[in-house]
């Protein structure tokens, strides 16, 4: 048993001098999940804030100037001013601004007989953000209302009065569920690709083979391979969720126990797949496409990270559920925004520890002492 | 099995069969019905040419491959059943060792230590002994990526070393390292084999080395040629070695290889200016007949080579044999080919090449001999215009390859150390694509392709991706796709590292019949036996010339007492180390 | 003359290689084209923020004829779906922790008395905030269902409508489909993906297998052998473009509004940048590791910056200075113009300009390090 222990020890060594020399795992470990921390965290903005829109109003009453008002004061829109409907959709056209408000002629009048339009033209091949600007577009005209409701001006309004809240995230900031869920993409990294890449580069260099003809078992080779990733990958998790609290003040109500332990699980099913792609192809070529193809693109794509899987067909919602991402990346905006809701931990953790037994257990059957 | 020869044995092997599948589904026998055991305490060699089985029997006994039939026990162990038991006590030198090299010297070797489970105390014991064998003392910290390849050899024994293993397993250790770690090398084996009753199995295509074992298998193809101590098989060719000298005006290489072209001729080697013949029968001297001159033979002993050769015509017969036309040679022309005055590369402060000047005539073979490191390469690289020199001049077929014209590389030709033709394209492929980069193209180019294929037994396996030809094939793709283009001026890299010695002679011939053409050839290479078919050569050593000459010249300055070219060599490399030692003390 | 014959016959030798290279063996040949239409059909659905599906819990706590036609115009509306009906907000909330429902539809009491009255009555609609985006896009369609179903009310009451409505129409895209937004892109993305890990490798492997050198010993000119891997990756990536064009077309049906010359202008411009920093990456690696792992670095910022996930205005400064040296910004921008817009060369001129000056600068540079790599 000393003897298991004490080689184990010495491939765990062995491992971690050639990880800390080597730049690509450092580069793919700690460069690159800092990188995309600071890439997602600033770069990639979900929120529709400060639309360019041009305003055209045909009219100079007070009320199409207070209704235009409307938008000069919005934190959502950017408004310029301009004379004709010719000039606005020139500006739409090639893109300076994302929308065009009309006020028509003849708006106070309509104002008065309760049936006046404001038109909003969008343009649509941004269809995400012209959506939300839309919504905006109504609430800037609601908000006009409102203050001429208060200066005691009784303008019909809608019947029904809708009252928005969001839970977990009142702010309404996509930082706040894409930061977390890029701690997907760092596991994902270091767990399955570089696992993938090191462990196919021993058996391209033939280091395996002197390896093999001494007392070590492939347990222990396994085991000495994925310690030093394990303990990267927790690097890597504890980088981003410090980044994610301290950079961006992404609310954190779960536990940070919690959070360790399925992100254990899913660093495990990681490694598995890493270590069962480069057993398979032994070439660090293919490995890496298939942990590309497998692995890190699904996370990115299929795991309900940046796309909310509820908005896709139920093809595609189905082929998540094969994806290991998935499971992690609810359990991560939970943990974060909602708390320890046991209801969603449980079954997803539960998934995650099926995964990886099967990966470790397949994994452990394919790494013989055996030369093709 | 009681009763049975190989009682005892460390190795004993019985009716071993092995296939493989290839990709393209055909099956290949590597191994078909070996059978045959290692009496403790001894020496033992595998030897035979590329594709043999050498490699697959020695990975058979490791147990990382299983057998398809027959039986394998390592020091009374079925390895088949128990393929653990067999890995704890054995060491095992694969080929390509696998050390790591983002790893030092020191922490490969506690690696290996650690997973034997040798202690503190043992190694206490062990690392000095293993340090003064193998000379790596001073590089403890250096990291194994960063040392020579007589280095990495001997760190990879070393390593396989941290405890005594009951059988050391070795598979052709000293391929691609010089002449004078190959020594260190073999010294260090012989030691343990002295000292501690070590029992070796090595695999080698240098029948040197073959020679001082106990015992050769001789494998062929996968099957057993021959077996028995070495006596036995140079006894083969008792009574059929003669030596011949040139006639006037004749090199030996030229002579040397129209006598191998020669029917009833199984070797023809040069030698010390003369060429060592070896007849298919007994008591032949009748002087052979070379273009219309009467070259006499002088009997001497048969030595191991001669044998080997004997056992392999047997089965090889002449197919080996090349069919390259020989003409008469031209006038030894004075015409400089290739001229290099006081070159020099640096890489920051080290200084790989210092100062090195010669010149090489049209016609000439030529010859850059040096231990790992010596500079050979970076020379090399700098001629082919692939580096540039830090200082001096050259001059390729009067131009210097890094600032001239591109046209100006069309008049040489480029066969690099390890074969470097594109492995997925097929061999029709990679001759096309070489024809046309060098500006063949209509009548020509398929002319010349059909002379390649033609030249080099090609055609049958046209169709074939480079990658999967036989070790040899693959040496003769490269030379064909560097003569496409009729080169003034061939560069050949260790063209001959790990080739076995039928594929050795097969590739001088050639060399021999370009220079005879006018082709100016420069080789580098680890053979110092091949010298001997160079007109002149240069010994490089810590990137300096040590000697230059002609072979006989350079036998001269080792002294009297070299009998080979190989100790001539080291002779002198030792010389010029120790007056370089003295020089800094 | 003969000069400039010989050396288009040497980069004609050299491309036919590269391209045997690529395509000879049927698993390199299926890796190259099979992906990219996959890709694009799971990305095309899944990379979507169109909302399909609303699940929703009701709290009615006012239970009247008015709240009852209310709520029935979520069950008839196709999106929504009523997974609980619960009494009280608070009993509603496992559920949105659980995240068995993106929604709790909560109607106040005294709903229809408020109504009836002339003022308003209250929903309150609570999302689950941890993808805000779905959440805000659920609340939209809330919104949308009150003001369509206020507009009724005031219709049978007799009264008039509110004063002013908000009336919309969106260009180019009058269903408002992410898809359609989403699709040009990936024309840019994924052959981005693909040539430039192509043009990485290539020069990397033929280092790593010594074929390099062979090269740099034949006649060849560095500017010989750029051209001559650059136009084969490009070939293959033309066609992997074409595939997807074909996939838009045929599968998802978006009709396409430009020109196929314009498109493919800028197709192959912007190849040829992506080519050249692959070509860039490859010629200072020195082994395929390092250029498989320098190009995944950068491949990673040119993805996620260049627009196709999240609209590039948004972005600090710093980063959109990063934008203008990222040819899939351009790409993208082009793609989706010609696509949906009609866009011709005089707008996207610019655009065109940027990748073209960014190949001007990677591929020469890319043949110069054939030569000059640091040892």
């Amino acid at each position: 048993m000393t003897g298991a222990a004490r080689r184990t020890a010495a491939l765990i060594r062995k491992e971690t001098w050639q990880l800390l020399r080597d730049p690509s795992s450092i580069a793919i470990g700690i460069v690159m999940p800092l990188a995309m921390l600071l890439l997602f965290g600033y770069g990639l903005d979900l929120d529709v804030k400060n639309v360019p829109v041009a305003i055209v109003m045909e009219e100079t009453s007070a009320d199409a100037q207070g209704a235009a008002s409307g938008f000069d004061l919005s934190n959502y829109f950017d408004a310029v001013h301009v004379k004709t409907m010719a000039e606005a959709e020139t500006l739409l056209l090639d893109r300076t601004v994302r929308a065009i408000v009309r006020i028509p002629p003849d708006f106070a009048r309509d104002v008065q007989n309760e049936q006046a339009e404001i038109q909003v033209i969008v343009h649509g091949a941004d269809a995400n953000t012209a959506r939300i600007s839309l919504g905006y577009a109504r609430g800037a005209v609601a908000a006009w209302m409102a203050r001429e409701a208060v200066r005691g001006r009784a303008l019909a309004v809608a019947p029904v009065s809708v009252q928005g809240r969001m839970w977990f995230n009142e702010a309404n900031e996509s930082t706040y569920f894409l930061v977390p869920g890029l701690i997907v993409l760092v596991m994902t990294l270091i767990g399955a690709l570089l696992t993938a890449l090191v462990v196919a580069r021993e058996w391209e260099r033939g280091t395996f083979e002197a390896l093999f003809v001494t007392p070590v078992r492939s347990a222990e080779l396994l085991l000495g391979k994925t310690v030093p990733y394990f303990v990267l990958g927790m690097i890597g998790l504890a980088l981003s969720v410090i980044g994610s609290l301290v950079l961006f003040g992404v609310p954190f109500r779960g536990s940070a126990l919690v959070l360790a332990g399925v992100s254990v699980l899913y660093l495990l099913v990681a490694l598995g797949i890493g270590l069962v792609i480069s057993s398979a192809t032994k070439s660090q070529f293919l490995a890496s496409q298939a942990a590309m193809m497998i692995s890190f693109l699904p996370a990115m794509m299929l795991s309900g990270f940046m796309f909310d899987i509820r908005s896709m067909p139920w093809v595609i919602q189905m082929i998540t559920y094969v994806f290991p991402a998935r499971y992690f990346v609810s359990l991560l905006q939970t943990i974060f925004l909602a708390g320890n809701v046991w209801s969603v931990i449980l079954p997803n953790a539960a998934v995650l520890a099926g995964m990886a037994a099967v990966l470790i257990a397949l994994s452990v059957r394919l790494t013989r002492k055996r030369l093709a | 099995m009681p009763g049975d020869s190989a009682a005892g044995a460390v190795v004993a092997v019985r009716d071993l069969r092995k296939t493989f599948q290839r990709e393209t589904g055909e099956t290949v026998t590597a191994l078909d019905g070996i059978g045959f055991a290692v009496a403790p305490g001894t020496l033992a060699a595998l030897i035979g040419p590329d594709g043999a089985g050498k490699t697959t029997l020695i990975r058979l006994l490791c147990g990382l491959m299983l057998p398809d039939d027959g039986e394998v026990e390592v020091l009374g162990q079925n390895v088949s059943a128990a393929p653990q038991e067999v890995q704890n006590v054995v060491g095992y030198m694969p080929q390509k060792f696998g050390l790591y090299e983002d790893l030092s010297v020191q922490e490969n070797l506690d690696l290996y230590a650690d997973l034997h489970g040798v202690t503190r105390d043992e190694r206490a014991a062990i690392y000095p002994r293993l340090m003064e064998m193998t000379q790596l003392g001073r590089f403890r910290q250096r990291l194994a990526g960063k040392l020579s390849g007589g280095m990495k050899q001997k760190l990879g024994l070393a390593c396989t070393l941290v405890r005594t293993p009951r059988l050391l397993l070795l598979d052709e250790p000293t391929v691609g390292v010089d002449p004078l770690s190959r020594r260190e090398l073999w010294e260090i084996v012989t030691t343990l084999i002295e000292e501690d009753g070590l029992s070796v199995l090595v695999s080698t295509s240098y029948l040197d080395e073959a020679e001082r074992c106990d015992h050769c298998v001789v494998l062929h193809e996968g099957r057993m040629l021959a077996e028995g101590a070495p006596g036995t098989i140079t006894a083969k060719a008792e009574g059929c070695s003669y030596i011949a000298a040139p006639p006037e005006g004749m090199p030996a290489r030229s002579l040397q290889a129209r006598l191998f072209a020669t029917p009833g001729v199984v070797d023809a080697v040069p030698e010390a200016g003369k060429v060592r013949v070896v007849r298919a029968t007994r008591e032949n001297r009748a002087p052979i007949g070379i273009e219309g001159k009467e070259v006499t033979l002088k009997p001497v002993p048969a030595r191991f080579e001669d044998g080997f050769m004997t056992v392999f015509a047997a089965v090889a017969g002449d197919s080996a044999r090349n069919t390259l036309d020989l003409r008469a040679a031209e006038e030894g022309s004075a015409e400089v080919a290739v001229e290099v005055r006081d070159l020099v590369r640096t890489f920051g402060d080290f200084t790989a090449v210092d100062r090195i000047g010669f010149q090489v005539r049209r016609g000439e073979i030529y010859g850059l001999l040096g231990p790992n490191g010596a500079g050979k390469s970076t020379t090399f690289r700098m001629l082919c215009g692939l580096l540039p020199a830090s200082a001096g001049t050259l001059h390729v077929a009067g131009a210097d390859l890094r600032t001239s014209r591109a046209e100006a590389r069309e008049r040489l030709g480029y066969v690099a150390q390890k074969f470097s033709l594109y492995g997925d394209l097929s061999v029709d492929d990679n001759l096309r694509f070489f024809a046309s980069a060098y500006g063949l193209r209509g009548r020509r180019r398929r002319e010349r392709i059909a002379w390649a294929k033609d030249q080099f037994d090609l055609a049958p396996l046209a169709t074939l991706p480079s990658r999967q030809l036989p070790g040899g094939f693959k040496q003769r793709l490269a030379m064909a796709a560097a003569l496409l283009h009729e080169p003034q001026i061939l560069f050949l890299d260790e063209a001959t590292s790990g080739a076995d010695p039928l594929a050795r002679r097969e590739f001088w011939g050639r060399i021999t019949a370009l220079a005879e053409s006018g082709v100016t050839v420069i080789v580098t290479t680890h053979f110092m036996e091949e010298a001997e078919y160079c007109d002149r050569i240069i010994i490089m050593d810590a990137g300096r010339a040590l000697a230059e000459g002609t072979p006989a010249e350079v036998r001269a300055r080792a002294g009297g007492t070299a009998a080979t070219m190989e100790d001539a060599f080291i002779a002198i490399v030792e010389k010029a180390r120790q007056a370089g030692a003295r020089g800094a003390a | 003359m003969t000069g400039l014959r010989r050396s288009l016959l040497r980069i004609l030798a050299l491309m036919r290689k590269e391209l045997l290279v690529i395509l000879k063996d049927p698993r390199s040949r299926a890796v190259l084209l099979a992906p990219p239409v996959v890709q694009c059909l799971v990305f095309g659905y899944a990379a979507t923020y169109d909302l399909n599906q609303v699940t929703y819990a009701l709290v009615d706590q006012d239970r009247s004829v008015v709240s009852r036609e209310f709520v029935s115009r979520f069950d008839g509306s196709g999106i929504f779906e009523r997974v609980a009906t619960v009494n009280r907000v608070e009993d509603a909330a496992p559920l949105l922790l659980a995240g068995d429902v993106v929604l709790v539809v909560a109607i106040g009491p005294g709903f229809m008395r408020d109504i009836a009255a002339g003022g308003q009555g209250a929903v309150q609609v609570i999302a689950d905030g941890r993808n805000s985006n779905t959440a805000g896009i659920a609340q939209g369609y809330v919104a949308a269902i009150a003001t369509a179903f206020g507009a009724d009310v005031q219709r049978l009451l007799g009264r008039s409508g509110a004063a002013v409505q908000v009336v919309s129409r969106a260009w180019y895209n009058p269903s408002l489909e992410t898809r359609w937004h989403m699709i040009p892109s990936l024309i840019g993305a994924i052959t981005m993906l693909m040539t430039m890990m192509l043009a990485a490798m290539s020069v990397a492997r033929e280092r790593e297998e010594g074929t390099f050198d062979q090269l740099l010993v034949a006649p060849f000119r560095p500017t010989e052998i750029m051209i001559g891997k650059a136009v084969p990756s490009m070939l293959v990536g033309l066609v992997q473009a074409s595939l997807i064009l074909l996939v838009a077309l045929l599968w998802f049906r978006i009709p396409f509004a430009g020109s196929y010359l314009v498109l493919y202008t800028g197709l192959m411009l912007f190849l040829a940048a992506a080519i050249g920093i692959g070509l860039f990456l490859s010629s200072l690696a020195k082994n395929m590791q390092q250029a498989m792992i320098l190009t995944f670095l950068l491949l990673m910022p040119f993805m996620l910056l260049s627009g196709l996930m999240a609209p590039t205005e948004n972005m600090p400064a710093a980063l959109r200075w990063f934008t203008m040296v990222n040819p899939l910004n351009y790409a993208i921008t082009i793609t989706r113009r010609v696509y949906l817009e009609g866009a011709g060369y005089d707008v996207l001129l610019p655009d065109m300009l940027a990748l073209g000056a960014i190949a001007a600068v990677t591929l020469p540079v890319a043949a110069w390090f054939f030569r000059n790599r640091l040892a």
